[in-house]
């Protein structure tokens, strides 16, 4: 069967940013695909050289079978975009601006304002959408932007950061909508730093990092192929170097441990992984209790994503996200973003 | 650990061989064009509805200027400005022409706040039948404003004892108009596209604007400048529509032929103040679209 989207070993330099070193993705029809990396990893430029706003410095990509780069046209037919940021003319109503998508899509006037009226419905819009969306908050206005998206039914639906900045009702409405859509056989390829947003949705997810794919698979194959469960331990709520390195001897000789790491960000706690088995918890306490260490807090649980992100990229979502967030430069990628 | 298991998904309708033949592409000139061309330029009418103080204040600006500017020059001796019976209608034809040129001047601001806001990513990821429709959207919209100001100038200025030409030389006006505010919003529309921000194009607009004012026939005649700036002026496409217009409301039997400026060079007809309008269009639309090729390609 013919991928809804192929891409292979994309890449595009912005000056001396490599902003995407070599991304291959293949998304099968009819499936919610997540692509997952902190901010600045190369997910925004994927997605635009998808849809056709960038073009790639090397690499082909393809929607169901054509190619984006020669025939930009037919793709954009098959692709409904929906930005990270929000763009609407706040002028404008919500209706005049469907109305406006309709026409640059070309869909005749009667299917145009039948289309609308089912979006306004979908979408529970009916409330807003003749007030200028200059009026509209945050969660509106990404409803509104997704009725924009659909409305001339793309075969691929493309969504960037769709959560972002929205309160967790916008959020949970957006994710059902979005389940919706897949049981209709719409193919939708989303982006997001929210670990719990690609769980809770995606199928397949690739983890994405400094512009290269690390993984690709279901979330949950991706956390089984890890093996052994996680335990969190915090020795103080914040715990001197010192003990923590008593505490990490004393429990690397342990049976059931596995492997300890110091999380500093964290108030230097230890995420030990260890063998499944029921007494793990009761083991590493006593450990701890013989080498004469207090616990504030300690908790057992299965492989999480942010553990298969971990394990990927060798820090955690939220590590890459700051290091990300001190490394960007805001002026630069608004330029990237304009044309 | 890359691509390891593939879900098994009901097969969509559409297939990869299918599709190429199932869409055809509209081109340049379609009902689509036509379509979404209609659709931008709605938007830029509801926009001004809801938003009319430019237009307010572009219709207010020129007739003040009409009123005080020509006001300034009121007692010089007659004659003194050519054939013309006093200032305010010598000015009257720079006024008109101006005020088109600065509307046209700005065309390029609404578009590039788009590019700012990502607007525009709205319109480059939608499968248009030819981009020229945002151009052209624009060049429609401007065009329009330009014809309702020119409308208040030459109604004020009749009230102003300037005159009114025939429905002849009323029509000609027009299309000057239009010649000059097609040129100047093409090359407005590629400033739009490939300077970095809304900053750098007011910086440009705000230098071309008033030097350019001050280097054409709008304020003074040809007569009165030393030889350079005859030949900076001559060489300025606004002289090119302004002195044709002030021969119309100078001469009611005017002609195609009528020589409506004395250049360096020699005598400019009607008909080559025209073809020199024409020739600029050409020119600006050239150069805005190798731009608009390279950066909405």
């Amino acid at each position: 069967m013919t991928p809804a989207i192929c891409i292979q070993n994309l890449q595009k330099c912005y000056g001396s940013v490599n902003a995407v070193q070599n991304v291959s993705l293949q998304v099968e029809p009819g499936e919610i695909f997540g692509l997952l990396g902190p901010n600045g990893s190369g997910k925004t430029t994927t997605l635009r050289c998808l849809c056709t706003l960038t073009t790639p410095d090397a690499g082909t990509v393809d929607v169901s079978g054509i190619s984006v780069l020669e025939h930009p046209k037919r793709a954009r037919q098959l692709l409904g975009y929906v930005a990270q940021e929000v763009a609407i003319d706040k002028v404008l109503t919500g209706r005049e601006l469907l109305q406006l998508q309709a026409a640059l899509y070309h869909l005749p006037s009667q299917q145009s304002s039948d289309r609308i009226h089912h979006m306004i419905d979908l979408l529970g819009l009916t409330e807003w959408i003749d007030q200028r969306s200059g009026t509209y908050s945050g969660g509106i206005r990404k409803r509104l932007d997704l009725a924009a998206g659909l409305l001339h039914q793309p075969h691929v639906l493309v969504l960037d950061e769709p959560t972002v900045g929205l309160d967790i009702e916008s959020r949970v409405i957006v994710w059902n909508f979005l389940r919706q859509l897949r049981e209709q056989g719409t193919t939708i390829l989303i982006t997001s730093h929210y670990l719990e947003e690609v769980d809770a949705l995606a199928d397949r997810v690739a983890i994405i990092d400094n512009g290269s794919v690390l993984a690709t698979g279901r979330p949950s194959d991706l956390k089984d192929q890890l093996g052994g469960d996680r335990i969190t331990l915090r020795i103080r709520e914040f715990t001197p170097v010192d003990e923590v390195e008593t505490a990490k001897s004393a429990l690397k000789s342990v049976s059931c441990v596995q492997e300890v790491i110091v999380n500093p960000a964290q108030g230097n706690s230890l995420n030990l992984i260890v063998t499944p088995q029921s007494d793990a918890l009761t083991t590493v306490q006593q450990a701890l209790h013989q080498a004469g260490l207090p616990t504030f807090g300690i908790s057992q649980s299965r492989p999480s994503l942010d553990d298969v992100y971990l394990a990927a990229t060798g820090k955690t979502l939220m590590d890459a996200e700051l290091a990300a967030a001190s490394r960007r430069d805001p002026k630069e990628e608004r330029k990237q973003n304009m044309r | 650990m890359t691509r390891t298991v593939t879900p098994q998904v009901s097969s969509p309708e559409v297939t990869a061989s299918a599709i190429p033949e199932a869409i055809a592409l509209p081109g340049l000139f379609s009902s689509e064009f036509v379509q979404e061309t209609a659709a931008l330029t709605r938007r830029l009418f509801i926009q001004l509805q809801r938003r009319p103080t430019t237009l307010i204040a572009g219709v207010i600006q020129p007739l003040m200027w009409l009123v005080l500017f020509g006001a300034l020059f009121q007692n010089v001796p007659r004659g003194l400005f050519g054939e013309s019976d006093n200032y305010g209608q010598f000015l009257g034809a720079g006024i008109i022409v101006f005020t088109a040129f600065g509307g046209a001047l700005n065309a390029g601001l609404p578009v590039m706040f788009d590019r700012e806001f990502g607007f525009l990513n709205r319109l480059l990821v939608a499968p248009l039948a030819s981009r020229l429709s945002i151009v052209l959207a624009s060049a429609l919209f401007i065009a329009t404003l330009s014809l309702i100001q020119t409308a208040a100038i030459v109604g004020t200025s009749a009230f102003l004892g300037a005159g009114l030409p025939g429905p002849g030389g009323l029509l000609l006006v027009t299309a000057i108009v239009l010649l000059l505010v097609l040129g100047v919003t093409a090359l407005s529309l590629g400033l739009a596209f490939s300077l970095p921000g809304h900053v750098e194009l007011i910086a440009v607009i705000f230098v071309t604007n008033l030097p350019l004012l001050f280097a054409s026939t709008a304020l003074a005649p040809l007569s009165f400048m030393p030889a350079w700036l005859q030949v900076v002026a001559t060489l300025n496409p606004l002289s090119y529509a302004i002195e044709p217009i002030r021969y119309i409301y100078t001469h009611s039997d005017w002609s195609l032929t009528s020589v409506v400026m004395q250049a360096p060079f020699g005598a400019v007809s009607m008909v080559a103040a025209l073809a020199v309008l024409v020739v600029f269009d050409a020119i600006a639309l050239l150069a805005v679209r190798s731009t608009l090729k390279r950066t909405l390609s």
